[in-house]
């Protein structure tokens, strides 16, 4: 099939970004979103362009490296896939596509569609983990677990950090992320030692970032790939208020 | 522990939403008992007046004349000024989050009543301070009696515009309330998953509820039911 793209191209972060137009034609539709930016810039490098960059890895879902806004949706109008999980089947001959990076002041633009999302790993930095001696593998039936929790921490740590919610968030707000990251340690045995300091670290950090703050539109949730509830968000709030009053 | 000084959870997004949330809660609290009270004029001007004066002897004998009132008038200033704060100091916030806007903009779940918290906020919070004016100051009031409230209303309402502003502001309160009632939870953390859907239709019948409790006044003296 046709497509017209509207790509968002910027060198780099000290200069103006625009808007650029590309007619691609022989777009499979069997091919992935990615497949498809990869057929441009083969035909950009062919030409002696610049080809546009955009994060990947994996291509099968399970990194969080790749994340663009297309046609107004991060990751694309399908839900729970990311965009290189994305096909071209969701597209029809002579079809649009506008496709942008990730807006957020936390993110700062890197070159066209890629970002840096190093503000994620510093909240993981700040609290995001359990201090255990290493060593062997312990038993895996050592600590008992119920099934509940293990379940709720499992959707919770199911979080790719590819930032989705934060470019779909009217705030620019990383609250799904980081309450991802605080329920999953949080619904475990292993996680209470640190729990309270946790979250005030991390919230901490969220907010040093320059993020914004949460209005519960529900966006996050909406383009998560990985479809992370909005609950982890009401536990995060519940943990940091525990922790205040408890101090 | 530093990270859990009380002043930098004031200073935190959490920690403003927790404050927004107390004092709505606060607010709904108010709304509540004001919309019950305003009902009572369908009784008569003697019952609706003689409430008015008896609000004063609120408390008694263990709060004197008034003072019970203006406690409660205090607090409720308070709560107003803590909750517009921190809607101003996160809009702030949110908008340096994003300083670079999408070309193309879609949402899949914010509906009105979550993106209209902010500007049904402003226009609520003008309204709060021209109600006051026209009926407790009484000076953008056209025949202003202290202590006539019953007349006060009736008078007041008799200009349609006014009429209108009124329909407008309760009904940018009922959608405050939808999102509010239901996001307050979320954000006080007490909501379980189990109930989410139970409450948001509780929050949308209580709103429903506060915007025709509020409305049907207005509405009675415009078209002649109370006179
Ligand atoms: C009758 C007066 C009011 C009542 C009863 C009320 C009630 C509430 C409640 C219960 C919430 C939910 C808090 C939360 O999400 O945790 C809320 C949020 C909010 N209110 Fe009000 N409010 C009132 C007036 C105002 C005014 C005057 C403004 C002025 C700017 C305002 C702006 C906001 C904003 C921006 C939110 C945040 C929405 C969000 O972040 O989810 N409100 N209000
Ligand atoms: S490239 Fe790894 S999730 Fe898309």
């Amino acid at each position: 099939m046709k497509l017209k793209l509207r790509i968002w191209r910027q060198a780099n972060a000290d200069t103006q970004g625009r808007f650029q137009d590309y007619n691609l034609d022989h777009v499979s539709a069997d091919s992935s979103f990615l497949e498809m930016l990869d057929l441009l810039n083969e035909q950009l490098i062919q030409a002696g362009e610049e080809p546009v960059a955009f994060d990947h890895d994996c291509r099968e879902g399970i990194c969080g490296m790749c994340g663009v806004v297309i046609n107004g949706l991060a990751h694309g109008p399908a839900r729970g896939l990311t965009a290189c999980q994305l096909h071209m089947r969701h597209y029809k001959e002579g079809d649009t596509i506008t496709i942008e990076p990730w807006r957020a002041a936390a993110f700062p633009l890197i070159k066209d569609l890629v970002v840096d999302r190093s503000a994620f790993d510093r909240i993981i930095q700040a609290g995001g983990y359990v201090s255990v001696s290493t060593g062997s593998a312990p038993d895996a039936n050592a600590i008992p677990i119920p099934k509940k929790n293990a379940d709720l921490a499992m959707d919770a740590a199911a979080c790719i950090g590819c930032g989705a919610c934060v470019a779909a968030c009217p705030n620019g707000s990383a609250m799904l992320f980081t309450a991802a990251k605080v329920s999953h340690l949080g619904q475990l045995p292993q996680g209470q030692v640190e729990r309270h300091n946790r979250v005030a670290a991390m919230v901490r950090q969220m907010d040093a970032e320059g993020f914004g703050g949460c209005t519960n539109h529900g966006e996050c949730s909406a383009v998560c790939p990985k479809l992370i509830p909005l609950d982890v968000i009401g536990q995060m709030n519940r943990d940091l208020i525990r922790a205040v009053l408890s101090r | 522990m530093q990270n859990l000084q009380v002043l930098s959870f004031s200073r935190s997004t959490i920690g403003k939403k927790v404050i927004m949330a107390v004092t709505g809660v606060i607010g709904i609290g108010f709304i509540l008992v004001h919309m019950y009270g305003n009902l009572k004029v369908f009784i008569g001007p003697e019952y609706f007046n003689a409430y008015s004066e008896e609000l004063r002897e609120l408390g008694a004998p263990i709060f004197g004349h008034a003072h019970a009132l203006w406690i409660m008038r205090l607090i409720l200033i308070a709560s107003v000024a803590l909750h517009v704060w921190a809607a101003t100091a996160l809009t702030i916030q949110a908008r340096k989050a994003r300083p670079d806007q999408y070309a193309v903009k879609r949402t899949l779940e914010a509906n009105y009543a979550s993106k209209l918290m902010r500007w049904g906020g402003v226009v609520i919070f003008v309204f709060i301070l021209y109600h006051l004016m026209h009926f407790t100051w009484g000076n953008i009031h056209p025949d202003f009696i202290p202590g006539e409230v019953y007349h006060n209303l009736v008078v007041g309402f008799q200009f349609l515009p006014n009429v209108i502003f009124y329909l407008i502001a309760v009904s940018l309160l009922g959608l405050h309330l939808y999102h509010g009632g239901w996001s307050m939870m979320q954000t006080l953390g007490i909501l379980s998953p189990r109930y989410d859907q139970a409450v948001r239709r509780g929050a949308a019948a209580f709103a429903l509820l506060m915007t025709l409790g509020f409305a049907v006044v207005p509405l009675a003296v415009l078209f002649g039911v109370v006179k």
